[in-house]
């Protein structure tokens, strides 16, 4: 080994010690409040006051839990916010796969604006539908109602243009070759398209999930009563109502809202990595 | 839905036969093709239109109107108001003021995400790394995590008695402010939590960006002497530029539109201090002056479009 290839090794390896401890301290910053909240969700209210504070719970406890479950109505909260996300994503799936299938590999006229008019919505602040929609919603007679916290969120923009980047990858032959095989549209759509589609599907699909979980100004606004509040609308409400300082309670909450997502997010992450990256970068 | 390719099978087999003009054949075959399309098309299209485009045509045309919640019932009592409501909204100070806040949010927390997702990117894109798997789950976790759950995390953290800032700040002796209660520390307090929440999102954007990177480019300036500073000036970042305008268009349009920051953590205050423009719209909509908050919500469009705008001068392609 020669005196150079040293040098080189040597700067590389503090290199490295500098990159790691760098990228520690930030794993840190970003990753410890959530061990902060776990931990903390299972003190009692004196231990979470305390100054200075523990780290691991000195008393462990699930009252805050139990506080959560029995005194609050968070079954239900969970129950409505998983009702409303799995049928949000089922709707997205099946009408943004349709579309997207048609404005990648059928020609008809028309196109060309329907999917202008999707991608300028991608630019429009929810803001701007928030008031008609609720204007919508309400004399429909659906505000208070699953339906009306599913049906605005039944369709949207980004779907429809990660499925029709991903479908104009599918070659052409292959469809072509169904349909001189005799198969009508619709087979040719659910035997020959959507299997290709899977992990296009996969990355839709958790995506619309998780929006949909963490979704929170409109079901705010439409869920008036506690029977349909969802669990991000339940957790703020608390936060700045009477439970304000009740952090034991509010902790064990946010629990309850991250780990379903935390427990998804771990098993599916490279599907959230490619959705990122066939969006951000084409 | 699906009688329109069962339809259109028939013509199919009419169209291979061989005495029908050729003309009508090939009319026929654009028209299946047509119908087969808006088939495909249709239950989209009709969702899209009744929640989504017709209401943002439905917000422009309410601005103009002093529609409020009462009016729901007897739409006859609605009054078209010209500009009104616009010029209503810039002699409003707590408009102006969510103004002021919104843009400092934007100026302030756009660049700060992007330098903070750049720099992670790089680091994870470095050679000499393992667990990098590790490194980006960590990093984009509060990505995936409710607002409204993490707000409430924050609030803790930054709480002046017992949140852990300050007691680590007590640690070193430093009497900790009180955050969130401060006027001059509450907006600052809400950028930095937004830029910790969204730099995840760009990192790995960045990430996918910079593996695109050619490496014979790396080599090639190497050879010229080029040293890692000087890599990174004249060949990420030139290389990288189309990526970091698609980063600052989307964390533009998301930072412009921050309401559930505010909502749960501060109410807009104190004295209005973290009041941001979506913040002010929902009040007026709260308030149920629907005219006013849809005029509110237009102003707001504008400027996302002006931000987008702006950032595709400054970054866009170069000729």
């Amino acid at each position: 080994m020669t005196t150079i290839d040293r040098g080189v090794r040597g700067r590389d390896r503090v290199a490295k010690a500098v990159l790691y401890a760098i990228l520690s301290v930030g794993l840190l910053v970003v990753v410890g409040p959530f061990v902060w909240m776990a931990l903390s969700s299972l003190k009692p209210e004196g231990e979470i006051r305390s100054v200075p504070p523990t780290w691991l719970p000195e008393t462990w406890t699930l009252d805050n839990f139990r506080d959560l479950f029995s005194r609050l109505d968070f079954p239900l909260y969970f129950f409505n916010s998983a009702f409303v996300a799995l049928a949000v994503t089922a709707g997205n799936l099946l009408f943004c796969s349709l579309v997207g299938y048609a404005l990648a590999k059928l020609h008809y006229p028309g196109k060309r604006v329907l999917f202008l008019a999707v991608l300028g919505m991608l630019m429009v602040p929810g803001m701007v539908t928030f008031v008609p929609q609720f204007v919508l919603v309400s004399n429909m007679g659906l505000t208070n109602s699953y339906a009306g916290l599913i049906l605005p969120f039944l369709v949207g923009p980004f779907g429809v243009f990660l499925m029709r980047q991903f479908l104009q990858s599918i070659p052409d032959d292959l469809i072509e070759a169904a349909r001189v095989d005799g198969a009508g549209e619709m087979r040719i759509f659910w035997r020959v398209v959507l299997p290709l589609c899977r992990p296009a599907l996969a990355t839709l699909g958790i995506l619309t999930f998780l929006a949909s979980w963490n979704n929170f100004l409109w079901p705010l606004v439409v869920a008036s009563t506690e029977d349909k509040y969802t669990l991000p609308v339940a957790l703020a409400l608390y936060s700045i109502g009477q439970n304000r300082t009740d952090f034991g309670l509010l902790l064990a909450g946010a629990v309850v809202v991250v780990l379903p997502v935390l427990i998804v997010f771990v098993l599916l992450q490279r599907h959230f990595m490619r959705g990122i990256a066939t969006t951000g970068l084409k | 839905m699906t009688s329109a390719p069962v339809a259109a099978a028939p013509a199919r087999s009419v169209g291979t036969t061989p005495d029908r003009p050729a003309g009508s054949i090939r009319r026929r075959q654009r028209l299946r093709r047509a119908l087969t399309g808006w088939a495909f098309s249709a239950p989209y299209t009709v969702l899209f239109l009744v929640f989504m485009a017709v209401p943002v045509v439905v917000s422009l045309v309410m601005s103009f109107t002093d529609l409020r919640s009462t009016d729901l019932r007897n739409p006859f009592a609605v009054n078209f108001v010209g500009l009104d409501n616009y010029t209503r909204l810039f002699s409003d100070d707590l408009f102006l003021r969510s103004s002021v806040n919104t843009l400092v949010f934007v100026v302030i927390g756009v660049p700060l995400t992007i330098v903070l997702a750049l720099a992670a990117a790089s680091a994870l894109n470095s050679s000499l790394l393992r667990f990098r798997a590790l490194f980006r789950v960590g990093f984009y976790l509060p990505v995936v995590t409710s607002i409204v759950a993490i707000a409430v995390v924050w609030r803790f953290l930054l709480d002046p008695e017992v949140g852990l800032v300050n007691n680590l700040l007590r640690v070193v002796g430093i009497d900790g402010p009180s955050w969130l209660f401060d006027t001059k520390l509450a907006l600052p307090s809400l950028i930095v939590m937004a830029a910790w929440r969204n730099f995840g999102f760009l990192m790995v954007v960045f990430l996918a960006g910079l593996q695109a990177v050619p490496a014979d480019l790396y080599e090639a300036a190497t050879l010229d002497g080029a040293n890692r500073w000087q890599q990174f000036r004249n060949v990420t970042l030139p290389m990288l530029r189309p990526t970091l305008l698609f980063g600052g268009v989307v964390t533009g349009i998301g930072y412009l539109q921050f309401f559930e920051e505010p909502f749960v953590m501060t109410q807009g205050g104190p004295l209005s201090s973290t009041l941001s423009v979506s913040y002010h719209i929902y009040n007026q909509f709260g308030f149920g002056n629907y005219g006013y908050a849809a005029a509110g919500s237009y102003v707001l469009f504008v400027a996302i479009v002006a931000l987008s705008v702006i950032q595709f001068r400054f970054l866009g392609e170069r000729k």
